[in-house]
């Protein structure tokens, strides 16, 4: 019985950080720059080519993730500069030209370095509970998303960055009037989606075989979570949604089979669509400020 | 928009209503028309129809399976440039089509039963785009999580498909057949006429087809329905305000789109007796999108020559590398959207058109 609660528990947790590491990126970028990136899978593919070239070279694996990280992010930077920013305000133009670019990196990977790439053994090894074992290192990418989360939090509520950040995000004539170098401060949000797309990449590289389609397996459930946490809040919408979709798809993926966990998903993405379609963190935040106002309203 | 003066087809002109305006054929919304337009028209479908005769029959057979993808392209023009609606979910209604023909037709058995299948298919794909649509539509989901959710769509359906490899996954006789897709589909077949890949009726039926498509969609695109999607697509508050109820109205044009797509992949699978799940998904999805972005999505006769001219260029290119042509093909959307946003192959077209009237 304890056994399979922590099954269920484990699952869970597994579920609710994939999701969080495939969708956190992508968020970030909508809620700041209100573009949504097709290409936000390649992204998480080459974070994962990156991490697993370095290992093969001998880099520790700890190094090869933050090394992923930053080219990824670089590379988001350049991308940027050179594609997206011709398409800020006007979303439909900005999908279909991201989507543009995932087909060049996903094809020219595979042009490259072609149909796969040898893969790198999951470190840490694993360890039993009852009659099932278990991976040490899916818990350990468990407890990272947290600590990941966390830093975001940090640096969207704690730093001066992430006050031009906020402040960019919902008025950006205002926060240009008052000096804040709203260019850059795009670049910078587009490069950090793009750096945790790497990370995620690179997290996960261990734990399948790498491919140049490595990144699709992630977006079907990426986009599923961003729509549902919606753009309001990057952080709460990553969370609720991810917290949910995994509530949904883990009981059925262990019930049936993964593939049933997945249309499970896209059903519970169309329903709460029908019924909260500005998502998640939306009506989260409106309860949120509504309880403050009415104790504010309270207390004077 | 600045896109409404059209150049050529004179909505407001003082002159009594011509024939091709009283039916809609020309008016405000479609961009190219006129007594030129329907001159170069006529040439064209009458060049192609008799290019077997004086070109290559190879050729013309081979044109055939470029020309089966431009009804799904002016689904999605329609769709996207009439109604501010971008789905990249199409192909999943084009695979939709074709599996559902396949099905049938194989438990149906040839001759007369393959048109009863190509005709229920084509109801069950517009059946699945009104309840997808459905959810879309009336939950009032905002513009861009459409193109999301219609891309998650496709990929789900591309994943359900590859894993019916099994002996379990049959219907009937017909046998779903994993990655490998369903084989053996038998081709549409009317009397003597098998509308297959080898021979030339598939070839005058696609054609026929795709002039009536261009030609419907113009008569749709300038009626009073066109008028107030292309309303909603401006401005869906003061579409609504107006007294309209938007959500049917994209709601119809979505399951027209899904319509069309089905009928392209009801044909496709006629033309190659086979469907498999890459039609389906990812990679597939691009196309669509790809030839309406790049063709000029407010001009449907811009989509059309695109898609043909795009589907030739990409076929060109796989005999070298598959993946070579995908990358160039992605380089083009990119490029495109980047340097004519409102479509290459219209800006093309009206450089011509500004040029052959400063002449006169």
């Amino acid at each position: 019985m304890t056994s399979d609660l922590f099954n269920l528990g484990y699952q869970f947790l597994v579920n609710i950080s994939f999701l969080m590491f495939a969708a956190m990126g992508l968020t970030i970028v909508l809620g700041m720059l209100n573009i949504i990136n097709l290409a936000h899978g390649e992204f998480i593919m080459m974070g994962a080519y990156t991490a697993t070239i370095a290992v093969h070279n001998g880099v520790p694996f700890v190094l090869a993730v933050m090394l992923a990280t930053f080219a990824v992010g670089i590379f988001g930077a350049v991308i940027e500069r050179l594609v997206i920013r011709r398409f800020y305000g006007n979303k439909l133009n900005a999908l279909v030209a991201t989507f543009g670019l995932s087909l060049i990196i996903s094809q020219g990977t595979l042009l490259l370095f072609g149909p796969f790439l040898q893969g790198i053994k999951m470190p840490l090894g694993g360890f039993k509970v009852g009659d099932y074992s278990y991976a040490t290192y899916l818990l350990v990418i468990a407890g990272l998303a947290f600590v990941v989360l966390g830093a975001l939090w940090f640096l969207f509520y704690r730093t001066r960055l992430g006050v031009d950040m906020r402040a960019t995000m919902q008025n950006p004539d205002m926060a240009r009037a008052l000096g804040v170098n709203t260019s850059r401060i795009y670049m910078f949000s587009f490069a950090l989606g793009a750096a945790l797309a790497g990370l995620t990449g690179a997290l996960y590289a261990p734990t399948t075989t790498i491919v140049p389609l490595f990144g699709s397996s992630f977006i079907a459930p990426a986009f599923i979570t961003v729509v549902i946490g919606g753009g309001a809040n990057p952080l709460i919408g990553a969370l609720a949604s991810s917290s949910l979709l995994a509530l949904v798809q883990t009981p059925l993926s262990s019930e049936f089979s993964a593939f049933a966990g997945r249309i499970g998903l896209m059903f519970a993405a169309l329903l709460m669509m029908r019924f909260l379609p500005d998502g998640l963190s939306h009506y989260i935040q409106a309860a949120f400020l509504n309880r403050r106002r009415a104790r504010a309203e309270k207390s004077r | 928009m600045s896109s409404y003066n059209s150049l050529a087809a004179p909505g407001t002109s003082a002159s009594p209503r011509s024939f091709l305006e009283r039916t809609g054929l020309d008016g405000q919304l479609t961009v190219f028309g006129g007594r030129w337009y329907w001159s170069l028209f006529v040439l064209v479908f009458g060049a192609a129809a008799t290019f077997p005769i004086y070109g290559s029959v190879f050729t013309a057979l081979n044109f055939t399976s470029f020309l089966i993808n431009v009804p799904l392209a002016l689904g999605l023009a329609l769709l996207w440039g009439y109604c501010g609606v971008l789905s990249f979910g199409q192909v999943a209604f084009f695979g939709i089509g074709g599996y559902a023909y396949g099905v049938l037709a194989i438990n149906w058995g040839l001759g007369a039963a393959t048109v009863g299948a190509a005709v229920c298919a084509l109801g069950l794909t517009a059946l699945a785009a009104a309840a997808f649509g459905y959810f879309l539509f009336y939950g009032r989901v905002s513009a861009w999580i459409i193109p999301v959710l219609t891309l998650v769509l496709t990929l789900m359906l591309e994943t359900f498909l590859g894993q019916t490899a099994g002996l379990e996954w049959r219907i009937g006789d017909a046998q779903l057949g994993g990655f490998n897709g369903m084989t053996n589909i038998p081709s549409i077949t009317v009397g003597p006429f098998s509308f297959d890949g080898f021979s030339l009726p598939l070839f005058y039926l696609v054609l026929a087809l795709v002039a009536l498509t261009l030609a419907g969609l113009r008569m749709l695109a300038n009626s009073h329905f066109g008028h107030v999607s292309m309303a909603i697509q401006e401005d869906q508050e003061r579409a609504e305000l107006l007294g309209y109820d938007i959500r049917r109205y994209q709601l119809t044009i979505f399951v027209i789109a899904g319509l069309l797509a089905g009928l392209s992949g009801i044909l496709y699978a006629s033309w190659g007796n086979f469907i498999q799940p890459t039609s389906v998904g990812l990679l597939a999805s691009t196309f669509p999108v790809l030839w309406v972005a790049v063709s000029g999505r407010r001009s449907l006769t811009s989509v059309a020559i695109g898609t043909v001219a795009l589907s030739a260029l990409s076929d060109t290119l796989a005999v070298y590398s598959g993946e070579l042509a995908f990358v160039v093909m992605g380089a083009i959307l990119l490029f495109g959207m980047m340097a004519a946003p409102n479509g290459m192959v219209i800006t093309l077209l009206r450089g011509i058109a500004r040029l052959s009237r400063a002449r006169k």
